[in-house]
């Protein structure tokens, strides 16, 4: 019985707290509606504490049954030399753990759309605006015309092309629902600014790509009142997991152990394509003695620099690193290489593809300095009108120096 | 020498290196002189070792340094959405260290604490529930070894032997014992009445991450064996594994395995998300794709010898070892064939192997000299074995990218060196 009883006392001591935390909140001086609404959450939880109690009761007795249950398997265990293992247990009723979602907490994350259209916020876009903001936002990755830049994934066109060996999966060609593209520009994109976007902007983009897939004229409109009409291409391109009934009926049988074939050839070798990466070489053959080499090198003339500047730099350079690389044996990416900028040319980074508005400098000569690199690092667009740089600046004074200090350094 | 039988000029380099450094510490014992690591006193038997707490937390010795996840950069776009490969080549057992075992993020690993964390259970629930950390460390947890795949676990070998080394061909998977609580029990928390009929609802799962990398899972397999974990090989999970709270879907894709778990909502459709339309989806030959297609059928693997385990001992006993899994439950045996699947012999499991885990094999056998196709064959509790690559083809053609779970075949030529390829 005093087993029991100790399980029944955490429970209403659960409740208690619950209770104690609700009624601080509605003491304080927050505004009438809102004590209302407290006042009738803390009505709420009452009844639901009254509830969570006798279930709690009722946890009790289950649980007594189940000590008693695990008793006589112990005493079982010991005669037989039995497994005392045993999933989990499963109670009658809860633990009364865990707090009630308050209804602003479920909005500010279920935001998820179903292919039925629950779940689309109110809003609308249309396909004009849709493509000044995907060239604002999006293009930098996904090209202007959603083709696609470097390994990004490519959003238009590629109808057809399914039943090939390189099919090209696009939300016209391949996608079965709208509501896929919304949520997830809405969540996730843009890549390093996700959950910025406005539902207008969501729905104009999604305009936008279906105008870009050809699906849509250039004077449409998206919007919560018309986004269940839109037709996909591939809507009825998809069948349930068919494995159970085509391969797993056919290759559950017993396999052959003896002259299975008449012979044996090569008919393919991965040395002919040579794309393993070779630091999987170097690394195989490297000497014992030879230290880990650190990830990143830090220039040895970083003297003068506050390390702690720098330390927190590299935090901030993480906003960054989507596309841009920094460091021994960093690559252009969707942005270029950045070891050296203080003191480089502005645009003269090999191979990499700037805009007009760095073409123009670097015909000018003009050079990165601290204080150019702040204004622009703190306005992009507004210092160099035209980049292609899809990123909104740094608002903090300190971080942008601390992004300078940290860039600073990296040797050329 | 059949002309097949000649090894490209790279991997010959390779091999030859390794079979040099081998017949080197060979000759010590051939020649009959006393081996002075054993006739003269060494520094280590004489100097005093590193003192305790020299580093708090260990990392393996330097001589391992090679032991790493490694990425292919022509797979993607950016590393902050990419993949890379367990060193499945260098590990033995089954127990994956978290250190080196694949990372797949959409949107990078993020830093989230304890003290942060918040799991929300919601959707078609009696109560909505927000759960803390401390939350789930008061509720019953389980200890289980799964294996996490991905999908895109060998997907770069449909269109023919790409990438030289098991680490690169099956290195996106990984296999640790799991701490955590039945997701049943917080479903159980919240009240299911609301859902009404169980047998057509499903559970939306998403991560704290801005990819949110949410998937659809149908509810009978949420009342099954999915875990909501904290723990894995006894520690906290590591940041790139989804700290402080993953989702374990035992034998299913990689993919839906969420980390930085935040939301579990209780739906009555699936939600089509991006992670469960336009990605992991399959295509066939006739352009119509397999959704919803989560279970990772039966698969083995030779770890060793592999292109990048070349065998340096010259002839005599050999071990051949390697990895074998199923999402349909345990491994009940291996076949392994030298030949490229002519005549099969059954090998040894290190011992028997837990439900959706891997299990180790061994052949231990001796090697003459000649070349062999060394290839390996899984069979499930479900009585399924693992198919070849040419039967997955005319099955599915070679337009899809994921569950590709064929035979693998390595070519190792009469220096040892070890190579990938495709086999009539």
């Amino acid at each position: 019985m005093s087993k029991s009883l100790n399980l029944f006392v955490p429970a209403i001591g659960g409740t208690a707290l619950l209770l104690g935390l609700a009624y601080g909140i509605s003491s304080r001086d927050y505004g009438a509606a809102t004590i209302d609404t407290l006042e009738a959450r803390v009505q709420q939880i009452e009844a639901n504490a009254a509830q969570a109690s006798a279930q709690a009761q009722a946890a009790a007795a289950e649980a007594a049954r189940l000590l008693q249950e695990r008793e006589e398997l112990a005493a079982l265990a010991a005669t037989s030399g039995a497994s005392l293992t045993a999933p989990a247990p499963v109670i009658e009723g809860t633990y009364g753990l865990g707090r009630v979602a308050f209804d602003e907490e479920i909005a500010a994350w279920d935001v998820d759309v179903l292919p039925d259209g629950r779940g689309l916020p109110e809003g609308r876009g249309d396909v004009y605006t849709g493509e000044e903001v995907f060239v604002d936002k999006c293009a930098s990755c996904h090209g202007d015309f959603a083709e696609g830049v470097g390994n990004w994934p490519v959003l238009a066109g590629g109808f057809d092309t399914l039943a090939n060996r390189d099919p090209v999966k696009t939300v016209g060609s391949y996608w079965p629902y709208l509501s896929t593209a919304w949520d997830y520009i809405n969540r996730s994109m843009p890549f390093g600014e996700a959950g910025t976007l406005t539902p207008d902007e969501t729905y104009a983009i999604v305009a936008y790509l279906l105008y870009s897939n050809n699906m849509v004229d250039d004077d449409f409109e998206l919007s919560h009142e018309n986004f269940t009409d839109v037709e996909m291409y591939n809507a009825d391109g998809f069948v349930v997991d068919d494995r159970p009934e085509l391969e797993y009926a056919a290759w559950r049988t017993e396999p052959c152990m003896e002259n299975c074939k008449d012979g044996v050839e090569i008919t393919m070798r991965a040395t002919f394509l040579d794309v393993t990466p070779d630091e999987e070489v170097e690394a195989a053959v490297s000497t014992p003695t030879s230290e880990a080499t650190p990830a990143v090198a830090v220039a040895e003339d970083a003297g003068g620099i506050d390390p702690a500047l720098i330390a927190a730099g590299e935090g901030a350079f993480r906003q960054c690193q989507t596309c841009h690389q920094v460091g021994e044996g960093a690559r252009n990416r969707t942005g270029p290489v950045l070891n050296g900028m203080v003191g480089q040319t502005i645009g003269s980074v090999d191979g990499f593809r700037y805009s007009g508005v760095f073409e123009q400098a670097n015909a000018a000569g003009e050079v990165w300095t601290t204080e150019s690199l702040a204004a622009f690092l703190t306005d992009p667009r507004g210092t160099m009108a035209g980049t292609k740089m899809a990123f909104r600046g740094v608002g903090d004074e300190a971080e942008v120096a601390a992004l300078i200090a940290y860039l600073q350094s990296f040797a050329d | 020498m059949d002309e097949i039988f000649k090894p490209s000029r790279r991997t010959f380099l390779r091999g030859s290196a390794a079979i040099a450094a081998g017949t080197v510490a060979g000759q010590a014992a051939a020649q009959g002189t006393p081996d002075p690591m054993i006739t003269e006193l060494q520094d280590w038997a004489s100097y005093t070792g590193a003192g305790v707490d020299e580093t708090p937390y260990g990392l393996p010795i330097r001589f391992e340094s090679d032991v790493i996840r490694r990425n292919v950069e022509w797979l993607t776009a950016s590393p902050i959405s990419s993949i890379n490969f367990t060193p499945i080549h260098a590990l033995d057992g089954t127990i994956t260290p978290q250190g080196c075992a694949f990372e797949r993020h959409h949107s990078g690993a993020i830093e989230l604490s304890k003290d942060d964390y918040r799991l929300m259970i919601n959707g078609l629930v009696d109560r909505p529930l927000v759960f803390t950390y401390a939350d789930l460390e008061r509720l019953p947890r389980e200890n289980h070894v799964y294996f996490c795949e991905c999908a895109a676990n060998t997907g770069m070998e449909w269109a023919g032997a790409q990438l030289n080394g098991a680490q690169f061909t099956h290195g996106m998977i990984h296999n640790m014992e799991y701490t955590g609580v039945p997701l049943r029990t917080l479903l159980r928390e919240a009240g299911l009445g609301a859902a009404g009929d169980l047998a057509d609802k499903w559970v939306y799962v998403e991560g704290a991450d801005a990819s949110s990398n949410g998937r659809s899972i149908p509810m009978e397999k949420a009342l099954d064996d999915v875990l909501v974990a904290f723990k894995a090989n006894g520690e906290a999970l590591r940041m790139e594994h989804g700290y402080p709270v993953r989702l374990v879907v035992p034998g299913w894709e990689g993919n839906m395995w969420v980390k930085w778990l935040r939301r579990v909502e209780v739906t009555d459709m699936a939600v089509g998300s991006r992670e469960e339309t336009s990605k992991y989806t399959d295509v066939y030959e006739n352009g119509i794709a397999r959704k919803w297609t989560w279970v990772m059928d039966a698969k083995s693997v030779i770890t060793s010898p592999s292109p990048q385990m070349p065998i340096t001992h010259g002839q005599g006993p050999l071990v051949i070892s390697g990895l074998a899994w199923s999402g349909h439950g345990q491994i009940t045996r291996v076949d392994v064939s030298k030949d490229g699947g002519v005549t099969w012999e059954t090998a040894r499991l290190g011992k028997q192997g837990d439900t959706k885990a891997l299990t180790r094999f061994y052949l231990d056998t001796g090697w003459d000299g000649s070349p062999m196709l060394l290839q390996s064959r899984a069979i499930d509790e479900t009585g399924y074995v693992q198919p070849t690559k040419n039967q997955l083809r005319e099955m599915r053609g070679e337009n899809a990218v994921y569950h590709n779970n064929c035979i693998q075949t390595w070519f190792v030529n009469e220096e040892g060196v070890a190579e990938n390829v495709e086999v009539s």
